[in-house]
């Protein structure tokens, strides 16, 4: 456990959720273009997902940039690694390479 | 709070002097750009770090004075 308890709940966050995509509001009601584009991205893909609200807490906002040591959000996780943002997630999605991954990490769809 | 296209610009070729960089302006509101940035630096790296590089360039602006940069980065064919 490090000393910081942002980093331990993204760590902890990423470990127990095979898919987790750190966004702006929630899945259900994205507050930013990005967020939306790739929560769209997943539920076409039926992949199942935890959302997680970086609007509501400001530090884990700022902490999850320096995580990654990516200055935006939304950031996508599969399998505690980080797979981009919007731009890399739609072009991966767009060339097939993000099913790819999936399968490859054996992350669950919704049935 | 907002960027000119020129300094993105010169701020990528500072850090990546060989980068051939074309952006767009996609709202003309000088925070939504689009660039496509071709480097030698990013032969062998991931989408991930190309793109990283291209963010540390920018001095951590992306993100702040610059909301959106949506970013298509290659290495040149045969690098």
């Amino acid at each position: 456990m490090s000393d910081n308890p942002v980093i331990d709940r993204i760590k902890s966050e990423i470990d127990e959720n095979s898919v987790v995509l750190f966004m702006k509001g929630n899945p259900m009601m994205p507050q930013c273009g990005f967020s939306a584009a790739v929560t769209q991205v997943l539920t076409q893909m039926e992949v199942k997902f935890k959302g997680i609200d970086v609007l509501a807490d400001e530090e884990l906002r700022q902490g999850i940039k320096e995580f990654s040591s990516w200055p935006t959000i939304p950031q996508l996780y599969v399998k505690g690694e980080f797979v981009g943002g919007c731009d890399i997630v739609r072009e991966m999605y767009e060339n097939g390479e993000l099913k790819e991954l999936l399968d490859d990490k054996g992350v669950e769809y919704a049935s | 709070m907002a960027m000119e296209a020129a300094d993105i610009e010169r701020l990528i070729k500072e850090s990546l002097p060989d980068a051939e960089v074309t952006i767009e302006d996609l709202r003309g509101d000088g925070d939504h750009y689009a660039a496509t940035v071709v480097s030698s630096a990013f032969a062998g790296k991931t989408r991930v770090q190309q793109h990283q590089l291209v963010y540390q360039a920018l001095q951590g602006r992306m993100g702040n004075e610059l909301h959106a940069l949506a970013l298509q980065t290659s290495a040149p064919d045969g690098a």
